[in-house]
């Protein structure tokens, strides 16, 4: 990436109560490391050269400010990404959420939605699919609608039959999708109970009550204190003895929530609420 | 004082042997972080850290987790599949965004970072290695004052990566591994 474009920490206060003020999304509390450098990746491949010129096209141009709202979050996902924490799910936590009449699981901030078919897979093939209800959210309404398709770039596919076999999946990883060209559309059967929908962690509330919320590698892109207020969220939206998920380098040690969990897997993180 | 808060070391293909005799030789009283940055395989379970660490010096190496703030007299690996970048109150930030130079973690990532958070407090070390990340990182902390070091190419496994710093940074100090070592076991 071009380092030379600069731009100083005033000026992303200034970019952030401008995207506030006219869109009503609020960056403030994003970390200032990687959202800066995000706000410059965004420019450079506009081909924006200085701040003065940003604030124009986002202040009069609504499809410019889609455009960048888009590639200012990261979006990046895979699917089984940590195999490790597949295989904990399937091992550990599948087998009890098997004991609820309806299961329920919210992948907040789930970008392109990767990660919520690796659930569905893992769902059919414990036979528990057919009662399930899987959610999965995110800012980006871009994001929900490439999600909504279930369409995969097919240069992934060797990758992610990799991370499926490792994580303990014992199919033909391509009986789950057809490939068509450059790219692979996911069976209809595993996307039948899978809603997508638009959720700001920052700004909405609870809207349902969750036997597993999966929220990884979304918190490292908050500060500590909006990463407390998520925390708190996803607390709220969890039942009683339910399970949280976040990324394998994220931490509940720096939140108030962190004594309302048991630690089920402190390699993975996944954490049970208490009570 | 300390010349430096950061060491950083920037290294890929072939680095790892010298990466840990660079450890080895850090003076035991060192009152800087240093922050190791390695290409390494995503999704495959790794304990790179405990291979660097070394128990009869007592080196120990660990991958921090997201918001940690810095210590000195620590060593830190960058942790697999992510981008290690640096908050301006000295506490990591990890970042899963694109890779940058087909890497992830990737040096410019976190030498651009420390460059603007350290200033002229970071000293990067760059290794051997197959393609050309760390060149734009560590022109990042010398136009910010800080100092750099590239392996002599001819001494590395794999010279793209420390002749292309080179390249773009001709006023870095040119050394051998046993120049390197000597360098750091005399800066505490």
């Amino acid at each position: 990436m071009m380092n030379l474009t600069q731009i100083t920490n005033g000026e992303i206060d200034e970019l952030i109560s401008l995207i506030r003020h006219n869109y009503g999304y609020d960056f403030g509390d994003y970390a200032r490391a990687s959202f800066q450098r995000r706000v410059l990746r965004c420019m450079d491949q506009a081909g924006i050269r200085s701040f003065f010129d940003l604030k124009y096209e986002l202040t009069n141009d609504q499809t410019f400010f889609n455009w960048f709202l888009q590639n200012l979050t990261v979006n990046v996902t895979e699917m089984f990404r940590d195999p490790m924490f597949y295989k904990s799910l399937r091992t550990t936590i599948i087998p009890i959420l098997a004991s609820y009449p309806t299961i329920k699981i919210w992948h907040a901030g789930c970008a392109t939605g990767e990660e919520v078919l690796s659930m569905a897979i893992l769902l059919q093939e414990a036979g528990l699919l057919e009662r399930s209800r899987l959610y999965g959210t995110d800012l980006n309404p871009a994001n929900l609608e490439r999600a909504r398709q279930g369409i995969v770039p097919m240069q992934y596919m060797k990758d992610y039959t990799y991370n499926y076999i490792q994580s303990g999946g014992k199919n033909d990883f391509s009986t789950y999708y057809t490939a068509r060209y450059d790219h692979a559309i996911f069976n209809k059967e595993l996307r039948r109970n899978i809603v997508f929908s638009q959720h700001n962690l920052v700004t909405d509330q609870v809207f349902n009550e969750f036997q597993l919320v999966c929220c990884r590698n979304v918190l490292i892109y908050f500060n500590r204190q909006l990463q407390n207020q998520v925390c708190r969220l996803l607390t709220d939206s969890l039942a009683p003895l339910g399970y949280l998920a976040i990324g394998m380098k994220e931490s509940l040690i720096f939140t108030d929530v962190r004594q309302q969990f048991d630690v089920t897997d402190s390699v993975c993180r996944i954490y049970r609420r208490k009570t | 004082m300390a010349p430096f808060d950061i060491i950083a070391i920037g290294g890929s293909a072939g680095s790892i042997p010298i990466v840990s005799e660079l450890l080895e030789a850090l003076p035991s009283t060192f009152q800087y972080a240093v922050i190791i940055v390695l290409h390494r395989l995503r999704n495959v379970y790794s304990e790179m850290n405990r291979v660097l660490t070394t128990s009869d010096k007592g080196t120990y190496v660990h991958e921090p987790d997201d918001k940690e703030v810095i210590q000195p007299n620590s060593i830190y690996l960058a942790p697999q599949n992510y981008h290690l970048l640096i908050e301006a109150d000295r506490c990591f930030s990890l970042d899963y965004s694109e890779l940058v130079n087909y890497s992830r973690p990737s040096i410019d990532v976190t030498f651009e970072s420390l460059a603007s958070v350290y200033g002229s407090r970071v000293l990067a070390v760059l290794l051997s290695g197959a393609n050309d990340d760390g060149a734009l990182g560590m022109e990042a902390i010398l136009s910010n004052g800080g100092q750099a070091i590239v392996q002599d190419p001819a001494t590395a496994a794999y010279a793209a990566m420390p002749r292309a710093a080179l390249e773009r940074n001709p006023t870095a100090l040119v050394l051998s591994p046993d120049g390197i070592i000597k360098f750091l076991s005399i800066t505490t």
